[in-house]
């Protein structure tokens, strides 16, 4: 895992000093709110509904176990004993207390987090695929490039304050988990004719009011390149970006403003007197981030199929969980174990003190003192090893952390929604509850297939809605929550943005809405076709005509 | 429709209402029902100075019913604010 060199401590140390006296200068009235704000922002500190909500960046998902058990501590200690993992990578606290936060800072420093940047109009919390260096279809560990850009955009004096906020996403596999054609950048590592890795850029994705898929910008970049290319990005952005109205503020509305070509052509211009400058990448400064990505010691072990495939004929229930949670390791004899944060009921993202310490003793005791948060809201071990697998299922199973529904209906993407969020114009939570609770039927589950259900409380998106098999947005009509169905949407890297079904729904109507949808799609899918599929072929009218009546079609 | 000023107080961000006492209460009960516009223009003057006192952040005057006596704002909204999560109703505290 990378460790903070003496710069990163220095300045972080030094960081929580400076944010100690501003809040004491903001509670002895020397500073008005107005002035504040911008302040205790930059350190990841909202005013929330309840109170103060803390944003917590865990960079490219990656967690030691110590800093796990920080958070618990965090949220045992400062807050009412949980958290809540983000679409982002991030935990957030909600009653954090102003006062109290220079401290909290304090302790997180000590483990090598921060806040810094988790909000405010500069380069967010960068993500990148959860399997990253353990997946077996990857090229590369993503996380490396991730960290360089972290470095370079870490308070960058040119990117501080951008028109608007400005995410990153990376992924080195094919299979693309982090989501990155919804991102301001997505890199995905590729290789070129020669066999060389590096970089597809994409460009103006993002989610929100105006929803896009992003553009490919550069088809492939080497890796030396990165900083320069994505300064560029960003300084046409930071130059052209609408400053004068924040619903088109992001680098989306410019891009398909202006159109790809001519963002890129301003690019290419820029770049051309940056690319061999300072910023290109020595080899040797690549390798030395490296290093701090190397796999650990692994054993030398074999597959334990035939030993897994003993078990999981004796026991369903472990087979079932091997089948949906577990994925396949690079290195033979380990596994990738998904830790779902999805028990039926449960708010998604959640995760209570206890739980999160156990979780951490687990990755110390099965996984080499790793864990994962995935944008999905869930937490992945990646280095167990295969003949544990058995025990580690069931001490997952007694803290309910082993429901067998990863990619399944019920692994619901849920923002905080108007439970939390100030800016939220309904309850998403209860929607998420509601579904699940609706589908706890493990075999029907899996008979349905992969299949994502993302909400979001508010046209803000950050329970990704547009990007959902079936996404749920919820509106308030004159003081009434009610909730409008897309279907077909995708953040895979074959993405694409759901279309709208049809009039808004009360609460109460949504999960018989899903189950009319379900039960429609089980009619009419072909072998092993998932729903997304069977929407791509079929269309919206069989959906529109389940959950509405045939009167729909004739409207 | 009665009102109420509700805020945050700015040392812990704990959600409170102005109460007769002219001081700032966490429980929506022990809050200020505002039953004229005159009462709530002359509250909200003592809200605003409180605010520049840096005891609150953000004042502002809600809509409430009485039921039974007990009070609720009647935006969805602002009742969670002042009761809490509906997900988390074990961790109300008013």
């Amino acid at each position: 895992m990378y460790r903070y060199d003496e710069f990163d401590s220095r300045f972080v140390n030094e960081r929580v000093a400076q944010f100690r006296r501003q809040v004491k200068r903001r509670l002895g009235g020397e500073l008005t709110e107005d002035q504040f704000r911008p302040l205790r922002l930059m350190n990841g500190l909202y005013l929330q509904l309840h109170a103060y909500m803390l944003r917590v960046n865990v960079p490219y998902g990656t967690l030691s176990s110590k800093q796990m058990r920080k958070f618990a501590y965090i949220a045992r200690t400062y807050d009412k004993n949980f958290g809540h993992f983000t679409t982002r990578q991030n935990i957030q606290y909600n009653w954090i207390k102003l006062e109290e936060t220079p401290d909290i800072l304090q302790h997180l420093a000590d483990v090598e987090v921060t806040g810094i940047q988790s909000s405010g109009n500069c380069v967010r919390n960068i993500t990148a695929d959860q399997y990253a260096g353990r997946a077996k279809d990857e090229l590369a560990d993503p996380r490396v490039y991730c960290e360089l850009l972290r470095q370079y955009s870490f308070l960058h004096p040119e990117f501080s304050y951008l028109p608007r906020k400005f995410k990153i996403a990376v992924t080195g596999s094919p299979n693309d988990r982090a989501a990155v054609a919804v991102h301001d950048i997505g890199l995905r590592m590729h290789k070129n004719e020669q066999g060389e890795i590096g970089f597809e850029v994409l460009v103006g994705g993002g989610l929100g009011r105006t929803p896009y898929i992003g553009q490919t910008i550069r088809k492939w970049l080497a890796p030396e390149h990165l900083l320069s290319y994505v300064e560029s990005i960003l300084r046409i952005y930071n130059m052209q970006g609408r400053r004068d109205n924040i619903h088109k503020a992001r680098i989306k509305i410019i891009v398909n403003q202006m159109g790809i070509d001519k963002y890129r052509e301003l690019v290419d211009q820029d770049w051309e007197f940056t690319k061999n400058g300072v910023l290109k990448v020595p080899d040797d400064e690549v390798a030395r981030i490296d290093s701090y990505f190397a796999p650990p010691q692994y054993e030398k072990l074999a597959d334990q199929t035939d030993a897994l495939a003993k078990i999981r004929s004796g026991d369903r229930a472990f087979d079932r969980w091997v089948r949906g949670n577990v994925i396949e390791h690079k290195v033979p004899g380990y596994a990738i174990v998904n830790v779902s944060l999805k028990a039926p009921g449960k708010v998604p993202g959640d995760i209570t003190a206890d739980k999160m310490d156990a979780v951490a003793d687990l990755a110390d005791r099965y996984s080499l003192g790793e864990i994962r948060v995935t944008h999905r809201q869930n937490l992945v071990l990646v280095d167990v090893k295969q003949s544990e697998l058995y025990e580690l299922w069931h001490k997952l199973a007694e803290l309910e952390l082993a429901t067998p529904n990863l990619g399944l209906l019920s692994d619901i993407i849920c923002c905080p929604g108007l439970d939390y969020c100030a800016l939220a114009n309904a309850r998403s939570i209860p929607i998420a509850q509601d579904i699940s609770r609706a589908f706890t039927d493990l075999d029907e589950l899996q008979k349905i297939g992969q299949f994502t259900i993302n909400i979001s409380g508010c046209m803000n998106a950050c329970g990704h809605h547009h990007v959902g098999h079936i996404g749920i947005l919820g509106v308030d009509k004159r003081g009434e929550e009610f909730f409008q169905l897309t279907l077909g949407g995708s953040s895979d890297q074959h993405a694409s943005l759901g279309d709208r079904l049809g009039p808004g729904l009360p609460q109460a109507e949504v999960p018989a809405a899903i189950r009319k949808i379900v039960d429609a799609y089980l009619v009419i899918r072909q072998q092993n076709e998932r729903f997304l599929d069977t929407y791509r072929r079929v269309g919206i009218e069989p959906f529109k005509a389940a959950v509405y009546g045939e009167e729909s079609r004739a409207a | 429709m009665p009102q109420m000023i509700i805020a945050n107080r700015l040392r812990d961000g704990v959600v409170v209402f102005l109460a007769p006492s002219e001081g700032w209460e966490p429980a929506i009960g022990a809050g200020t029902l505002i039953e004229n516009e005159a009462e709530a223009t002359r509250l909200m003057a003592v809200a605003k100075r409180h605010e520049g006192e840096c005891q609150i952040i953000d004042p502002q005057l809600i809509e409430v019913e009485v039921n039974d006596g007990k009070l609720r704002p009647t935006a969805i909204r602002e009742a969670i604010r002042a009761f809490g999560p509906t997900v988390r109703t074990d961790l109300t505290e008013t």
